[in-house]
């Protein structure tokens, strides 16, 4: 079968976080990422089916990874090579317990205790498979996730292996774009949900790629936030923004100064650094994972107030979080029993049925797999060129 | 012998005109049949700067000689102008520094010891220590600043502020607190434009936002007819309702002044002149600056203009009781300003210079110049605007000076969040000025910084409000699209283009005039 593959490769990973995503085309071939034919991925074990890919999501994580700038902390949970894509909806070639060959499912990728065959561990148990501890063992290789173990494969290819546990039914009537959102949405939800918004607070939302836009909408559909601020840097940005829910949306640039007006507080400008609030929102999201973004959350966020890591963070000063007595929040994929109950997949299926979603699913722009250097391009700069999310096609021959 | 002001028709025979835009000017070819509006020429200054203030200070009207209100033991305050007057900045010595040495002169010959002296500048940007010096003199700055007895009024220090009650329209007034609790406040004035002096002079420059807000606001705006005719400002009516109250409660000595149009030094005195009239020097002066001015950079432009002092000639000085005291000033501003004007215009068309009383060292921002063109130039009439109802103004400014975020932070907020919301003076003030007013950000930065007050945007957009809501088209020639646009105005590249676009609204051929302003004129229209 055709698949991108993930290889380790030094001076490739170096070029790539050299030129990041900054040169069109030399960036994305600077990658450890190839076109091959390999044998289909098969874990034959109970629970376990093959799945043909649909769609399969180009996710801020993937982009770390294509162009370096992932932390090394997570090169001892992946295992190479491996087949990226964990944003996927497939149809079952197979049967999988309850449910029958043919079934359209979305995939939560996490690949905790019971995909590798073990007993629960104390998180998997407690219903946080996401912060699972077994995510080196088993009986798969080591991979925190679908699309970076080498023995699940991912949705970057024509097929991969799943199992049970991670499979979620596509409702009839979903789109493949708005099916191929819900795993995203799922990780929005949970961000949404761990943030623990009290009554009417003020919530900031650094960032509108699908990141910061489904967090908006998570944040106004499942939780009692009032004002939501969202920094979009784009145009169609903004549009959505405002109709996933968001009350004000600001530029990177006039950031600080609206949440300082509309907070009331104080803004002080610092020495050859960035400037900051004395006062802010109650809870601000870094939706983004990079160092500006990051910051933005954390100085804009009041003192006491709380910061939610959504995307892959990057480094960053601090000093605010000490200072201001900032809690950090991280919020890593999605659960299966978030605060209320219900599963984050459950929540997230519904929450693509909004309309703005399905908008948003129709600007999905889907590339065949032998085009990976033109969608890699094309994710790198989605927010300019208009775009929300950018996916593989694997069925797509031209 | 000067010459009064005239109303020119563009013929065949007449050369390219100046109109001023921002830190610049261009040489406009007007078209023909285009009525512009020349102001009068300076009618000159009394001979005897010294002597006519002395004469105004023993020859009150309607109040006993200044010498006989100062007794030893009392209490005296004085409060002057701020430095949005005059402008350009008046060439040292300042009237004001001139009159203020007499005041003292004789408070000491009476034996007073406990006198202060306030910038009555309300919600405008304190005074920078230069500033007040060079308006107080560098004599009575070095004995009074060091004290804390020279200081700028502070219309947020709640400690510091008087509420002396309310006027029979049921307005709050409230007063400096040092100023209500003199024996005399003796308040020294500059009436550049008429819209000044008066019971706006204490009423306005001592108050706080409990007092402003009931006539710095879009109602009031829209129906003062205009603001620079005070018996037909309904601002200067509530002004009036309280420096009538203030008069009960406190003795207040008014010296008014006024000035004359030499507003423009040498070399640059061309820019007042007629331009067929331009000697060859004066055409020399013309094309230097113009060439100078077109290669040097904004920061140079800037402060080309920005240092400039007016040679101004003080054409009058009154002492006495605040209201027939302003009555002759406005007589004397009325001689050196007015121009008759015969009937309404379809299009109205105005340079706007590169200074306004709000940003005196500082920037012209795109509210600012609305707050020039729309604001002080088009409320420069008598009678009815010069633009008829559903007309058009077509206004030279590139916008483009961007914001000085040391004296105008809130006019970022207010042109980045409220503009792009909404335009409508009215629903702009009703959704967000209790917001900038009470923003504590702001109040700090004006209290300890030298930044307008956060409110003070909103008051520039009321000030324009009349003029949006007379006319049907507002059109910036040369001005930045993009802060045209947020302003809800058009900008065009040129006066053929403006008057294309504005078309639509008033025809295809339209009546058009043009106010040769600066120096200041005010339009008689009849």
């Amino acid at each position: 079968m055709l698949a991108l593959e993930m290889y380790r490769s030094l001076p490739r990973t170096v070029a790539g976080k050299a030129l990041g995503g900054r040169l069109p085309m030399v960036g994305a071939m600077a990658t450890p990422l190839r076109l091959v034919t390999i044998e289909p991925p098969r874990v034959e074990r109970p629970g376990w089916a093959r799945l043909r890919t649909r769609l399969s999501g180009i996710c801020g994580s993937d982009l770390g990874a294509v162009s370096g700038r992932t932390s090394l902390y997570f090169s001892a949970v992946v295992s190479f090579p491996f087949v990226p894509g964990h944003e996927v909806v497939a149809d079952l070639m197979d049967d999988c317990e309850d449910l029958p060959k043919g079934t359209r499912v979305v995939l939560d990728p996490v690949l905790s205790c019971a995909p590798r065959g073990l007993e629960p561990c104390e998180e998997c148990a407690s219903g946080h498979p996401n912060r699972c501890t077994r995510i080196t063992v088993g009986n798969l290789a080591p991979g925190l996730q679908t699309g970076f173990c080498t023995t699940t494969g991912g949705g970057w290819s024509q097929q991969l292996s799943a199992h049970r546990s991670q499979l979620h039914v596509v409702p009839d009537g979903y789109s493949d774009e708005q099916a191929v959102l819900i795993e995203p949405t799922a990780c929005a939800v949970h961000s949404a949900l761990r943030a623990d918004i009290a009554p009417n607070a003020r919530v900031l939302v650094s960032g509108a790629g699908s990141v910061g836009l489904l967090t908006t909408l998570a944040l106004r559909e499942l939780t009692p936030a009032g004002e939501i601020i969202v920094v979009a840097k784009h145009g169609h940005q903004r549009e959505l923004a405002v109709k996933l829910g968001a009350t004000e949306v600001v530029t990177p640039t006039e950031v600080l100064r609206r949440v300082r007006r509309l907070s009331g507080a104080f803004q002080l400008e610092p020495d050859y650094s960035r400037g900051y609030l004395l006062g802010g929102v109650d809870v601000a999201f870094d939706a983004v994972g990079n160092r500006a973004s990051l910051e933005t959350a954390l100085h804009a966020t009041r003192a006491g107030g709380r910061v939610v890591l959504s995307g892959m963070p990057a480094s960053a000063d601090l000093s605010a979080a000490w200072f201001r007595e900032l809690e950090i929040v991280g919020t890593y994929a999605s659960s299966p029993t978030e605060p209320g109950g219900r599963g984050a997949f459950g929540l997230a299926t519904e929450l693509v049925a909004h309309d703005a979603v399905a908008q948003l699913a129709k600007s999905v722009a889907p590339y065949p797999l032998h085009r990976w250097r033109e969608a890699v391009d094309h994710a790198q700069s989605a927010g300019r060129l208009g775009t929300v999310k950018v996916a593989f096609d694997p069925r797509k021959r031209g | 012998m000067s010459r009064p002001g005239f109303v020119l028709e563009v013929d065949d025979r007449t050369p390219p005109l100046l109109v001023h835009e921002g830190l610049g000017f261009r040489m406009e070819d007007f078209l023909l049949g285009t009525r512009v509006v020349y102001p009068p020429e300076p009618i000159g200054g009394v001979p005897d700067v010294e002597g006519a203030i002395r004469e105004a200070l023993l020859h009150p009207v309607e109040c006993e000689p200044l010498p006989e209100l100062l007794k030893a033991g009392m209490r005296l305050t004085i409060a002057f102008d701020d430095v949005s007057l005059t402008l350009p900045t008046m060439r040292a010595p300042d009237i004001r520094q001139r009159i203020i040495e007499q005041v003292l002169t004789m408070a000491a010959d009476a034996g007073v010891d406990d006198v202060a002296l306030i910038s009555a500048n309300a919600f405008h940007r304190r005074l920078t220590p230069k500033e007040l010096e060079h308006i107080v003199g560098e004599r009575v700055f070095r004995s009074f600043y060091g004290q804390g007895l020279l200081t700028n009024h502070d219309a947020e220090d709640h400690d510091n502020l008087t509420f002396l009650g309310k006027t029979e329209k049921d307005e709050h007034v409230v007063t400096n607190k040092r100023a209500a609790e003199s024996d005399l406040l003796v308040y020294v004035n500059v009436t550049l434009v008429s819209m000044e002096g008066g019971h706006k002079s204490v009423g306005v420059g001592l108050s706080s936002y409990r007092s402003l807000r009931h006539h710095h606001n879009n109602e009031t705006m829209v129906n003062s007819r205009s603001f620079m005719d005070h018996k037909n400002s309904e601002l200067h009516a509530s002004a009036w309702r309280m420096g009538r109250l203030i008069g009960e409660h406190v003795k207040v000595f008014q010296i008014e002044t006024s000035v004359d149009n030499n507003v423009f030094p040498k070399p640059y005195n061309f820019l007042m002149k007629r331009e067929w009239e331009w000697s060859i020097r004066d055409q020399a002066s013309m094309l230097g600056v113009r060439r100078g001015l077109a290669v040097a950079p904004q920061r140079m432009r800037h402060k080309i203009f920005h240092d400039l002092r007016a040679p101004y000639g003080m054409t009058g000085i009154n002492a006495g009781a605040v209201e027939p005291v302003h009555e002759l000033t406005i007589a004397k501003v009325h001689e050196q300003q007015l121009v008759e004007v015969q009937g309404q215009t379809d299009v109205l068309v105005l340079g706007v210079p590169y200074l306004g009383p709000y940003n005196v060292n500082s920037s012209m921002n795109p509210v600012l110049a609305t707050c020039m063109g729309l604001g002080y130039y088009f409320n420069s009439y008598r009678g009815q605007p010069v633009v008829r109802r559903g007309g058009a103004v077509i206004l030279y400014h590139p916008l483009d000076e961007g914001f000085n975020q040391l004296h105008h932070p809130s006019y970022v907020d207010f042109y980045e969040e409220v503009l792009a919301e909404s335009t409508d003076p009215a629903v702009v003030g009703q959704k967000y000025e209790a917001q900038f007013a009470e923003d504590p950000w702001y109040i700090h930065l004006y209290r300890t910084s030298h930044a307008y007050h956060g409110v003070h945007p909103f008051y520039m957009w009321y000030w324009a409000a009349h003029a949006m809501d007379h006319v049907d088209d507002v059109i910036w020639v040369g001005g930045n699209r993009r802060a045209a646009a947020r302003m809800g105005f058009r900008s065009a590249s040129t006066l053929l283009d403006a008057l294309e676009m504005a078309s639509d609204t008033v025809g295809p051929s339209p009546s058009i005039t043009y106010l040769h302003n600066p120096p200041h004129l005010i339009a008689d229209v009849r």
